[in-house]
Parts: structure tokens; sequence; C-alpha cells
């Protein structure tokens, strides 16, 4: 099939900072398709270009085969966008913005109701409370909900989940998945990366670059060397010793586990096992458990991302013409946009 | 000092006719690392409120640092820190800004003031960043100092609500390694995260529903007594009563809705 999204050398910079560094990718018709990274990446740049609130300095992309400077108009009539701020009416119900939203776009609920029935049964019993009592899951419902009014042929939805409970995020994918079994295109944004198996293919993008762009499997097993996991009861006093591990070259807590890879890309795994639980018995730690484990899409993420921004070495904001994004620059000109969609 | 940095008693708080916090009872051990987990609306902030002196109980007694919530509250004040995702520091002032002014509130010494800025700015590594303005920092690092400063005034406990937002996963855990060495150093540390992961680095964890506390033990304890293999889903047993874990999108029945009454708070 076609593709819905196409972008092409996508250049985007605010000031000395470039917030899209030549980003090239396609989104394919009927695809989830994820952005997975951390604030200040360029995730909500890039959504803003391809919903046409904002035009790149260079490069070219288009939506649903129309350019996103050219045929602005156009694009907005068939894409629906959640932007990542609660952007509704909070004076407004629940019922009240939906009507608004129908109506901005020369339509009904009524006519629009085979769409967003799967979202509107939920937020049905919560239909004439203001939208700003709702809680942070409600809330992204009624927003998904307002951009799937008008009947779009595909979604954008910017970062929907952040800051939502662990069960409401999970309640917020499976509605996405039911969309996307209807046939529509979406393509979204999180900075949860354990949210990437929800998606088909995904991108993941830091600091204006896309650093892979696959389905969430792929992703992870493109690693390049074993990955050990390490259970002990005492995790921090492992995590200080394998740092002094002599081939050590990276050791992070995932949770109730340690995530350790080796200098030595070609030492094999089983060795590698021994050495490590040796290394923590001289210490004093006798590990529960060293083996080999399966990296997530966080561990090739953190494979990928190089070292983070420290304000020592990182270059700040307004000080270099390239790679100084910074932190957000959606919160730069754009500013303006809060409150509004 | 006592070994039980906060001790909480039935304590419940209404507005109006809704209770949001309905007679919860814990108790955090000094330096420990204590998860306060929960979903949204389901009272987390209105407690957290609470004990850091910002709001009157409607009942129920609470200490925290050895001082009672009620009639103690600024005596608290002086003796926590607390940091959240956002407004934590002044981004305009610089990172030496931020810490004499809250050196200043908190009533340190100039002196005292000065010797730990510099010890906290080299620890962090700041070089010349610690004369610019905190706006044009990483977020991750803006999140390391801000816990920093929470810590200037050598608080008893340090809340942090939600510190980890948004950062990259590498900074992710960073952070929660100088939340070990907080803890490590004496300070208790009661954390708020939608990261499930994370409520597997605290030593303890509590989750609320509905304004009560649902769960509370050790991250094993819990998974242990609800048989799952990870928080996450002890999270979804706990606010979803009845509805299964699950990956694969189920369809939504009509009129048989599977959000709770809780949910729209």
């Amino acid at each position: 099939m076609s593709s819905s999204v196409t972008a092409d050398n996508v250049v985007k910079a605010f000031g000395a900072n470039t917030a899209l560094d030549r980003v090239s990718f396609e989104v394919r018709a009927g695809e989830l398709f994820g952005f997975i990274g951390p604030d200040g990446g360029g995730k909500t740049t890039l959504f803003r270009i391809l919903v046409t609130l904002m035009t790149p300095d260079s490069g070219r992309a288009t939506v649903l085969g129309l350019d996103v400077v050219r045929d602005m108009w156009a694009i907005r009539q068939r894409v629906g966008y959640m932007p990542g701020r609660f952007s509704l009416y909070p004076d407004l119900s629940v019922e009240e913005n939906l009507r608004f939203f129908a109506a901005v776009f020369d339509t009904t609920v009524e006519a629009s109701y085979a769409q967003i029935a799967p979202i509107y049964e939920q937020l049905a019993p919560f239909k004439d409370r203001r939208a700003a009592a709702l809680s942070g899951g409600m809330k992204q419902k009624l927003a998904l909900c307002c951009a799937l009014v008008h009947r779009p042929e595909m979604l954008l939805l910017d970062e929907p989940t952040t800051g939502v409970d662990a069960v409401s995020r999970r309640e917020f994918w499976d509605l996405l998945a039911r969309l996307r079994e209807g046939g529509l295109t979406i393509v979204v944004s999180t900075p949860y990366m354990d949210e990437a198996d929800r998606c088909d293919r995904v991108a993941l993008i830091q600091r204006g670059r896309l650093l892979a762009v696959d389905a969430p499997a792929a992703v992870a097993r493109a690693f390049d060397r074993p990955l050990i996991g390490i259970r002990s009861s005492r995790r921090y006093d492992a995590l200080l010793t394998l740092r002094r591990f002599p081939h050590v070259r990276s050791v992070f807590p995932f949770g109730e586990v340690l995530h350790y890879t080796d200098q030595r890309a070609d030492v094999p795994a089983s060795l590698l096992v021994d050495e490590l639980r040796e290394f923590l018995r001289k210490d004093g730690i006798d590990a529960a458990e060293v083996v080999r484990i399966e990296p997530t899409v966080e561990d090739a993420f953190i494979a990928r991302m190089g070292e983070p921004e420290s304000p020592a070495t990182a270059p700040l904001r307004g000080t270099r013409p390239t790679n100084a994004v910074g932190q957000d620059p959606q919160r730069g000109p754009a500013d303006e946009e809060t409150g509004a969609r | 000092m006592t070994d039980v940095a906060i001790d909480a008693r039935a304590l419940t708080r209404t507005f109006g006719t809704f209770t949001a916090v309905d007679r919860i009872t814990f108790a955090v051990r000094t330096g420990e690392v204590f998860g306060f987990l929960g979903a949204n609306g389901a009272g987390k902030t209105t407690a957290i409120r609470m004990l850091t002196g910002l709001l009157q109980p409607s009942g129920g007694t609470a200490t925290v640092a050895g001082h009672d919530v009620y009639k103690e509250s600024e005596a608290i004040k002086r003796r926590i820190g607390y940091m959240s995702q956002r407004f934590s520091l002044y981004e305009d002032l610089s990172p030496r800004e931020n810490i004499r002014l809250y050196g200043g509130i908190y009533d340190l010494s100039l002196k005292e003031i000065r010797q730990r800025a510099d010890g906290m700015l080299s620890r962090l590594d700041m070089g010349s960043a610690a004369d610019r303005a905190v706006r044009e920092l990483p977020l991750g690092w803006r999140q390391k100092l801000a816990l920093s400063v929470a810590l200037l005034h050598r608080p008893a406990i340090v809340f942090l609500d939600e510190p980890t937002s948004g950062v990259d996963p590498v900074t992710r855990r960073q952070f929660w390694e100088l939340i070990y060495e907080t803890a490590r150093a004496g300070t208790t540390v009661l954390v708020t995260t939608h990261y499930m992961d994370e409520a597997e680095y605290c030593d303890r964890i509590s989750i609320m529903v509905d304004g009560r506390i649902g769960a509370l033990g050790t991250p094993a304890e819990l998974k242990q007594e609800f048989g799952v293999p990870s928080i996450d889903e002890v999270f979804v047993r706990l606010a979803r009563p009845g509805q299964e874990p699950r990956k694969d999108p189920v369809p939504v029945k009509t009129g048989a809705t599977t959000v709770s009454d809780g949910e729209a708070r």
C-alpha cells in the first residue's frame, strides 16, 4: 500500500538549536507508528510540521500524499491531531467539547458516532462533567475523541500517555489498537520505552535525529553483544562493584535486574557470566542470578544514544550552530499555542 | 531522631462530600526509599500535600520527621525537601543563584551556602554551566540539580514527585543512583512515578486506590501476594479489579464500561 507519511531530510532549527536534523522516514498506510524518545528529542516539532502548524526550514514532507507546506488546508481536513498538552476547553463539559470540535469541522457527533463509539462509551458516564475535572486518563480519552470527531483518515497523537498512570496508559493503547484494526493510520509519540511494543514500527528519536526505524522486536534484536542480567538482593552494591569490572561498557538498573554489557563484543556470554559471578563473589556479593537476557527496546535505545548531554561537555543552547537541541524547542516560538488547537 | 520518618494513622482528607484520602495508615522508616504509587486521581497528591504541611487533614494523625502535621507544619517544612517534575528551580536564574536563593529561604549562613554550592556544583560536574540560566541546561541535569537543591538544607525527608518524567533512559537511571546515594546518606526518600520499572527500585511501595492504600510492601512481597511477575501487573489488578492484565486489545462492550467511577476525578 501507499505511504501515509513521508519525510525527506526534514530540518528545523530555532535560532542556533537544531530541533530536527535531516529526518527521513516513511509511515505506511494502516500502520501504528511510534516515535519513541525523551523530552527535547524533536517529537513535538516533527508533529507540528506534519500537521502544518509549522514549516520545515528545508527538506520535504507529505501527509496522505499532500505536501505539508503547499497543501496545508487539505491536510488539516483529513488528519486528526492531539497535541501534547491538554488542549480542550476546561470549562466546557465532555459533551460540549465534543460538539464544539465537530462543529468546527462542519459535522456532528451523531454523524461520526461509529468512529468514536469505542471511546465515547467510556466517556459517556461523565458527559456532563467539565473537562477540567476529569482525571489525566479520561482527559486523554476525550482529546482522542475530539481528534476523531471529523472522521480523519489518519491520527497524529503527540505524547498522549505522558503523565498518565500505567493502567490508563494500557487502556489508551488498547483503544489505539482497536482504531488501527479499523484501518486508521496512527502516528504516535511517547517517552515511555515500554510502549514501543504496542507499535507496528517505531522510530527512536533523540536530539533531533532518528537513531533507528524498524519493528520494535527488530530494534531490540539489533544489539551487537550479549546482554547480561544480574539479580541480587544487594542491587546497589552489585551495581557499584560491576562498575569497577575492568571490561565494563555499561551497567544500569532495569527495575529489579541490572543490565550489563561488556567492552569486548566477541566474548562468549557463558564466559562473561562466569567472570561476572566470580567478580561479584570476590567483592562479597553472592548474586542470586547472572544470566544472558534478551535486550528490550530501552536497552537498544541506551546503546544507540551514546552519552547523555552534560552541562560541562554538551553544547548549551544558543552556543553552537549544530546539535544543540537543548531541551525543548517546543517551548520556544510555538508556546503561544497552549490551550488552543 | 526516631527511626520512623513518616507515621500516618487513619489520615483523611475530604473536600465537601468527596473523600480524597480515606483513613490511610502507613509508616516510612528513616533512610528508606518509599515508592508512593497510584492511578491519577487516587489521592496521592492530596496525601503528599498533607504530609508536607501544605494542607490540613480532616481526620487522623500524622507525624513527619517527628512533627505533628496539624500543629507543627512550619517545623515540618524546615525538615523536608520537595522536588517536582516542574517548578522546582527558577529557570531564569543560574544553578548557583538557585542554590543561593534556596539557601537563603532555609536560613543557611552565607558561608554555608557558598560551601555547599561549591561542593554540589563540582559533584554535578556543572563546569561553566553553573553560571548560566537553568533554562539552558538539558532536562536531565536540571532534574539532578533540582534534587541536589532539595537536599541543600539537609532535610530528614525528601519528597520527589515524578522526578524522572520525560528524562532520557540513561539519565533516568543516573537519577535513581542519586536517590540511592541520598538514602544511604540517611535521608528518607518518598517518590512518586508512572514508570513501573522504577517501582522496583524502591525498598517498599504503597499503591493508592480510590483514596485508600490498596497494597503496601516490598516489590517482591507484592508480586508474590498478587501472583504476578511485575509491579505493573500488581498495579493493574488493584486499579481495575476484575480485569485481567492483557496486551491484546479486547472489544469494548456496549454498556459494560471498564471505567470505574473513581477514574474521573
